[in-house]
């Protein structure tokens, strides 16, 4: 016998001015089944979920819920109805506590007073039952944002959602809390909920998925069941040509060292020593990569050769010059170039036109200004070029760096910092959370940056980007290195115990 | 090959006329639901001796009208009216646009009064074409260096500038009573304010009569066209086109220079702006003088084209409505000039809306409250007349505490 889907989605179709972001899309989600949506930034997946939860109005097709026609208004029916949502940035104050974030707006209340006493308890039991452990009485502002994750799937269990879309839940999670959200999502659906999860990951969907559909501009290109699919299948599925999963590159030529770093002392926002001693040299023509698990310094190290953030101990030189006290434009003319790892925070204006922001930070020169003048003129060939160079998907040169996918925005810096002529690149995170086509042509370019004799420092959290493109791996632990390797001697393993701390033999005195 | 567009809008790059018409639309709408709101209340407090509720409403309204733009008179006061508020305007838009809020305008704008009062009253023997710009210079620095004061302490030591700029206004007040009462008083006259300005600093008006010694005290009037005609006395002078030309320099600076790209950078992202190479210091303190430096030139253009001296009780209010102004342009230097002339307008004309309806003046105080909520609230406006939010609009104005 047939079961009855859940949810089932028949030819939705949503039109914007000028594009067609979901096309005839069908799809059923069964009960107790976690059913995965690949595709890239742009291909209609976001639209598709915000119908599903109410934001956005379809122009054609329906939606069945229990077998049931149903319409949703707004996002209060879709909860109504028991569709539950987490988005990529999280709808949470964060001056609240945890468990006043999950009731809120549906506070159990006696008389005009806020029951907490049987909220905590619902809070409890939920937690308990699907294994999302909270801190009820902590401030969300304290919590990581794996723990603020929970929080907000509680809040969805809370308000009682049999299915739950799950917007890229993984990008803004360390490896180890994103196992912590499989093991979450398997007790949910385990328990008779339905999962919709989006992602662009294919190792996750591949592990975590009980069915996969793939969707490319706008429509449902194929479905896949995830054990007789490969990494490989599904990539070319998503972007409709063989992609390129590993980075192909000759042995490096490495020159002289461009950046030097020798026991350097950094502190982090609240005053404490995160960068304890670091030595390490860069040379023109290699990519150093950083391992390591976030948090370890990594961020403090890159800010402080950037000039950044103040150099307490130790010493930066780059191309031979003391940089330790030098600003930030100082260091950039030196030719480093910088992709920050918080784009949207760091890298870019998001409120400023593409061009603006292909112009950040060399505006105040030649060919951009003469005197005190911007001229308006170059800027705007500069960004035609760029755009056109670097593929940065959008409508036009002017249309605000906010309104493009992670993708596309990263592009930007990336065009930006590679338009012109450098020594150094400072890469963080250079790919976190946007999909594989821009992945692959950002990892190309970082190599071909190297074939021209430029100096790179890749710092990613992700151990297979590391291995992918660096020619020799230094790990970094609680703000010390505590090993370079050679790509060569560098081992899944070996670099796995070295992040976790453990090293074969004693460092420092340290026990091993 | 189709380009995947991730908006549905795509911008175009902005124009000196394309900047005046975007966003225009949720303050025109705010203006409008402020006056339907201002009509309902005359319509429950119309006198029963005027007329029906209606006749009133429409009375009073065009009372109102015919008060600010009922013939040549009319909005030539309008736009003296407005003069103050486009300078004052453009100063609290300017630290805007680098996440700065300016409520010290009032205080810098006291400053700027008394400075160009000073020089201006000083008998230099100096020509008009020098003595003028030197007066509305001094009054410009005092702006300007008032209000650096914050600039430099947010930068420095992140003092709010919200905290600081309010403090330095009260300072400011002290300080004008205590000049204006002792030091700077002019011994020849008993009330408390300061010297006349010499006719060679005065800003002259556009046109009238060659002389009008009630007006300003014995001094010697000049406007640049002379007639007799009593038709043509009006009293709009030279600092409107001065005004004028500030909100088109203040354009060009924020569009067009380096200076102006890296003001609105720090306001738009401190960080990236830090990541860019930018100093916040620096713009801070440069945002904030320019700011005072406006503010400080409304006064001067009040005391050197209107009041032509300082008096004690010199309380003008317009450093704290042109908070309001700036709002209402969404901080857009060229929206300041209707949003200040709307503001003008309100003002003058209220006085003939009261002779023929008797309903009282403060009803203007409130249709400008209502419309400062409906702009600050703008959701408000966008649910009413179901407006959706474009991608990308948001405006800077002030950032939160700390950091």
């Amino acid at each position: 016998m047939q079961q009855q889907p859940t949810l089932e989605v028949r030819e939705i179709t949503k039109r914007f001015p000028g594009v067609l972001a979901n096309d005839h899309i069908s799809f059923t989600l069964m009960q107790g089944e976690i059913h995965a949506f690949l595709g890239e930034n742009g291909a209609g997946k976001s639209t598709l979920m915000n119908i599903l939860y109410g934001l956005y109005a379809p122009d054609e097709g329906e939606i069945l819920i229990n077998g049931q026609p149903v319409t949703i208004r707004n996002s209060a029916d879709a909860i109504a109805r028991g569709i539950g949502m987490v988005h990529q940035e999280f709808a949470l104050v964060d001056t609240l506590t945890v468990a006043e974030n999950i009731m809120l707006g549906t506070e159990i209340t006696s008389g005009p007073l806020v029951d907490e006493r049987r909220a905590n308890e619902r809070i409890a039991q939920l937690s308990q039952e699907y294994g999302l452990q909270v801190p009820p009485d902590a401030l969300v502002q304290d919590l990581p944002v794996g723990v603020q994750q929970r929080v907000e799937i509680l809040k969805a269990l809370y308000r009682n959602a049999e299915m739950l879309i799950l917007d890229e839940p993984t990008a803004v999670l360390t490896p180890q809390e994103a196992e912590d959200l499989f093991r979450v999502m398997r007790s949910l659906v385990e328990r008779g909920k339905s999962i919709i999860f989006i992602s662009h990951k294919l190792k996750e969907v591949l592990r975590i998925a009980d069915r996969i559909t793939v969707l490319r501009r706008g429509k449902v290109v194929g479905s896949a069941n995830p054990r007789e699919s490969t990494e490989q299948t599904l990539a070319s599925m998503m972007v409709g040509r063989d992609v390129v999963l590993t980075v192909d590159k000759d042995a490096a030529q490495p020159g002289q060292a461009v950046l030097e770093v020798r026991d350097l002392v950094v502190l982090d926002d609240r005053h404490q020593v995160a960068v304890d001693g670091v030595s390490l040299d860069v040379r023109a023509g290699e990519v150093l990569g950083i391992a390591g698990v976030q948090g370890n310094g990594q961020t403090e190290l890159v800010e402080a050769i950037n000039g950044l953030r103040p150099v307490i101990n130790g010493m930066v030189c780059i191309v031979g010059q003391n940089t330790s006290t030098a600003a930030p434009r100082a260091i950039n003319e030196l030719g480093v170039a910088y992709i920050p790892e918080d784009r949207k925070g760091t890298g870019l204006v998001l409120a400023y036109p593409i061009a603006d922001n292909l112009v950040l930070s060399t505006y105040y020169r030649s060919p951009f200004a003469k005197g005190m003048r911007i001229l308006a003129n170059t800027i705007e060939e500069q960004a035609r070029k760029l755009v056109k160079e670097f593929d940065i998907r959008t409508p036009s040169i002017w249309t605000s760096a906010g309104a493009l996918s992670g993708g596309n925005q990263q592009k930007i810096i990336v065009a930006r910092e590679f338009s012109r002529q450098i020594k150094l690149l400072v890469a963080s995170q250079p790919t976190r959370g946007i999909d594989v086509g821009s992945i692959e042509f950002i990892h190309r370019s970082i190599i071909e940056q190297r074939d021209e004799g430029v100096a790179v420092l890749l710092v990613s959290a992700e151990l297979d980007e590391v291995l992918a493109l660096s020619d020799r791996i230094a790990v970094m632990y609680k703000g010390r290195i505590l090993a370079v390797l050679p790509r060569a001697e560098a081992s899944r393993d070996r670099l796995g115990l070295l992040m976790a701390g453990i090293t074969e033999e004693p460092t420092h005195g340290r026990p091993a | 090959m189709a380009v995947q567009l991730d908006a549905p809008l795509a911008p175009q790059r902005r124009s000196f006329a394309t900047a005046f018409l975007r966003g225009a639309l949720v303050p025109l709408l705010a203006i409008l639901t402020a006056l339907l709101v201002g009509a309902i209340i005359i319509w429950f407090s119309a006198p029963a001796d005027r007329g029906t509720r209606f006749e009133v409403v429409v009375a009073a309204y065009r009372g109102l009208f015919l008060g600010a733009f009922g013939g040549r008179q009319a909005i030539a006061n309008t736009l003296v009216e407005a003069t103050p508020y486009i300078l004052a305007g453009l100063a609290v838009a300017v630290a805007f646009k680098c996440g700065l809020f300016n409520i010290g305008a009032e205080g810098q704008l006291f400053l700027g009064a008394l400075a160009a009062a000073t020089v201006g009253a000083s008998q230099l023997g100096l020509p008009a074409i020098i003595h003028l710009p030197l007066a509305l210079l001094a009054g410009a620095l005092a702006g300007g260096i008032w209000a650096a004061i914050p600039g430099y302490l947010r930068a420095r030591t992140g003092a709010h500038e919200v905290i600081t700029t309010i403090m330095l206004n009260y300072i400011a007040f002290r300080l004008l009573d205590y000049l204006v009462t002792g030091p700077l008083k002019d011994p020849g006259a008993s009330a408390l304010r300061t010297p006349f300005v010499a006719s060679a600093a005065q800003l002259p008006r556009f046109i009238g009569p060659l002389e009008d010694p009630g007006l300003t005290g014995g001094q010697t009037y000049r406007p640049l066209i002379v007639t007799a005609d009593p038709e043509w006395n009006l009293r709009l002078h030279l600092g409107f086109a001065i005004a004028i030309l500030a909100v088109w320099g203040i354009w060009w600076l924020l569009n067009r220079t380096t200076t102006g790209f890296e003001i609105r950078t720090v306001g738009a992202n401190p960080e990236a702006a830090r990541y860019a190479g930018m100093s916040i210091t620096k713009n801070f303190v440069v945002a904030m003088a320019l700011s005072g430096a406006l503010a400080g030139l409304a006064g001067s253009g009040q005391v050197l084209g209107v009041e032509h001296n300082v008096k004690s009780l010199f309380s003008s209010g317009y450093g704290f409505d042109s908070i309001a102004i700036a709002l209402l342009a969404k901080s857009n230097p060229i929206a300041i000039i209707p949003a200040a002339v709307f503001w003008g307008a309100l003002n003058n004309g209220r006085g003939l809306m009261q002779a023929q309806t008797g309903i009282s003046i403060e009803l203007i105080r409130i249709v400008q409250a209502l419309t400062i909520m409906f702009v600050a609230a703008d959701q408000i406006v966008r649910w009413i007349y179901r407006i959706r939010r474009p991608i990308g609009d948001q405006v800077v104005f002030s950032r939160g505490w700390g950091k």
